[in-house]
C-alpha cells in the first residue's frame, strides 16, 4: 500500500515537471511547483523522513512561491521565447539520465536494509543516540549536536544569503531606513481573507513556537519553526501591507535579529570552549553531561530559529520594498 | 526486481527534465524554476536511500526498534533551508538584471551586451 502511494506521489511529481518545462506561463509554473513542493512533502512523509516533510511544506508550498510571485509583479507573467525542442541540450539531458540509470543499477534495492548508507554512521547514531544525547528525536541529536560544526555552517550560508539580497535589492538604490509606501496592501478590501488571516496568524505563530521547542521530542526544530514563524509573519504583511508590517517588526530589528541567531550559536561553542570542552562539545557545558547536551541543543536550536525566521521575513521584505519601488519609478 | 529501483528512475526522470529547463528556457525566472526541480530530485534521492523497509521515522520509541537512517534527512533538512536562500539571492540579481536591462530574457540580454 505504501509502495502503491509512493510511486502514484513519484508519477505525479514527473507530470507536474513535465507540466513545468511546456508552461509559457510563469505564474502557472510557480504554481505547478508549489503543488510540487507539497507532494514532494508528502513523499517524504511516506519515507519517514518527518522533519525534512515539514520543511519542504513549508519552504516548497510557502515560502518559495511567495518569493517567485513578488518577483513576477516587476518581471512580467509570460516568458517570450518560443518554446521547440532543442536537440543538443536534449541529448546531453537524456546521456546524464541514462549514466544514472546505468549507476542506479549498482544500487542497493529501494528500502534495503543492507546498503552503504546504513552500514557506517548511521547505525551508531541509531544505537547511540538516544542514551548519549538523551533526546529521542535522532534528527535533532545529528543536527544539533553530533553534527554541529556543519548546522553552524548552514546557518551562516543563511545569514550570507539575506544580506546578499538586502545589499541587492535595498542597497544600491540608496533605500534611506525609513521609507513608508503610502498606499494601502491591495488585499486590504478582502474582508474574508482579512478576517480569516486574523485567526489564523496567532494559530500559524504559536504552531512556530510549538514546533521549536518540541523539536528534540518530536518532528521539528529551528529551521522548520524558523520557517513556518516566518510564513505567519508573510501572511499578516501580504494581508495589512507592508507599512503596519514594519511598525511590527521594523527592518532595522529584522536586521539584527538575523545577525543574533548566528551570535548565539557561536557563543554557544566558545562557552563549551571556556568551560573545557572541543567547540560545540555540549556536554562541558553543564557538570551533567545529559543535561548539558539538552542545553546546548535548546540554545543552538534558539538560534537557528532566530535567523532563519528572520532571514526569510527579511528576503520578503526587501522584494515586496524593491517592487514597491520599482512600481513607483515607473509612474 | 523492477519495483526495486522505481524511485531512483523517476529521481533520474526529474533530473533529466530539470536539467532540460535549465538549459534551454531563456527566461531567466524558468530557469530558476527547472534548477530547483533539478535539487528536489536530488532531495528525493537523498531521502529514498535512507528508507530503510519496515522501519519507521528515526524517533526513539519503545514500539520499534528499526528506524531509517536519520543522517541523510540531516543533510536534506538544511540543504532546502540553504537552496531557497540562495534562490532568493539567485532572485535578486534577476530582479537587478530586469533593472538594467529592461529583460530577463537570456537572448535579449546578449543582444544588448554585443551593440
Amino acid at each position: 500500500m505504501s509502495l502503491f502511494l509512493d510511486f502514484s506521489l513519484l508519477l505525479m511529481l514527473i507530470i507536474i515537471a513535465f507540466a513545468i518545462a511546456r508552461t509559457r506561463d510563469l505564474f502557472a509554473a510557480v504554481m505547478f511547483s508549489g503543488i510540487y513542493g507539497l507532494l514532494s512533502a508528502s513523499f517524504f512523509i511516506l519515507s519517514d523522513a518527518v522533519d525534512v516533510a515539514f520543511t519542504e511544506a513549508a519552504v516548497g508550498a510557502g515560502i518559495f512561491p511567495i518569493l517567485m510571485l513578488v518577483v513576477l509583479s516587476f518581471v512580467g507573467r509570460y516568458e517570450r521565447s518560443e518554446r521547440r525542442l532543442k536537440p543538443v541540450p536534449l541529448l546531453i539531458a537524456l546521456g546524464c539520465g541514462a549514466v544514472l540509470f546505468v549507476a542506479f543499477q549498482q544500487m542497493p534495492a529501494f528500502g534495503s536494509p543492507d546498503g552503504p548508507s546504513h552500514q557506517h554512521v548511521g547505525p551508531r547514531y541509531i544505537e547511540e543516540s538516544p542514551s548519549e544525547i538523551g533526546i529521542p528525536n535522532m534528527v535533532t541529536s545529528v543536527l544539533a549536536s553530533y553534527r554541529g560544526f556543519d548546522t553552524l555552517g548552514e546557518v551562516v550560508v543563511i545569514f550570507t544569503a539575506a544580506i546578499g539580497v538586502f545589499a541587492l535589492l535595498l542597497g544600491a538604490t540608496g533605500w534611506s531606513g525609513h521609507y513608508l509606501p503610502l498606499k494601502p496592501s491591495s488585499m486590504s478590501s478582502h474582508k474574508i481573507l482579512r478576517i480569516v488571516g486574523k485567526m489564523l496568524i496567532p494559530l500559524i505563530l504559536l504552531f512556530g513556537l510549538y514546533v521549536q521547542f518540541h523539536g528534540e521530542y518530536g518532528p521539528g526544530g529551528g529551521f522548520q519553526a524558523g520557517v513556518i514563524f516566518a510564513a505567519g509573519i508573510i501572511l499578516y504583511t501580504m494581508l495589512f501591507g507592508m507599512q503596519r508590517a514594519q511598525r511590527v517588526i521594523p527592518l532595522q530589528a529584522l536586521r539584527l535579529l538575523t545577525a543574533l541567531g548566528v551570535l548565539i550559536y557561536g557563543s554557544v561553542g566558545i562557552v563549551s570552549i571556556l568551560s573545557g570542552g572541543n567547540f560545540l562539545d555540549y556536554s562541558a557545558l553543564l557538570p551533567d553531561d545529559i543535561a548539558g547536551q539538552h542545553v546546548g541543543i535548546i540554545l543552538i536550536e534558539l538560534g537557528v530559529g532566530i535567523t532563519v525566521a528572520a532571514s526569510m521575513t527579511l528576503i520578503f521584505f526587501a522584494f515586496t520594498l524593491a517592487s514597491i519601488s520599482a512600481g513607483e519609478s515607473d509612474k | 526486481m523492477i519495483l526495486d529501483y522505481l524511485n531512483y528512475w523517476a529521481v533520474a526522470m526529474l533530473m533529466m527534465i530539470g536539467l532540460y529547463i535549465t538549459m534551454t528556457q531563456g527566461n531567466l525566472v524558468k530557469k530558476l524554476i527547472g534548477l530547483n526541480l533539478f535539487q528536489t530530485s536530488v532531495f528525493i534521492f537523498y531521502i529514498s536511500v535512507a528508507k530503510v523497509s519496515g522501519g519507521t521515522a528515526p524517533i526513539a520509541t519503545e514500539l520499534s526498534d528499526l528506524y531509517s537512517n536519520p543522517l541523510p534527512h540531516v543533510l536534506i533538512l538544511t540543504a532546502i533551508v540553504v537552496g531557497i536562500s540562495t534562490l532568493a539571492l539567485a532572485l535578486s540579481l534577476v530582479a537587478q538584471i530586469k533593472a538594467k536591462y529592461d529583460s530577463i530574457e537570456e537572448d535579449e540580454i546578449r543582444q544588448q551586451d554585443s551593440e
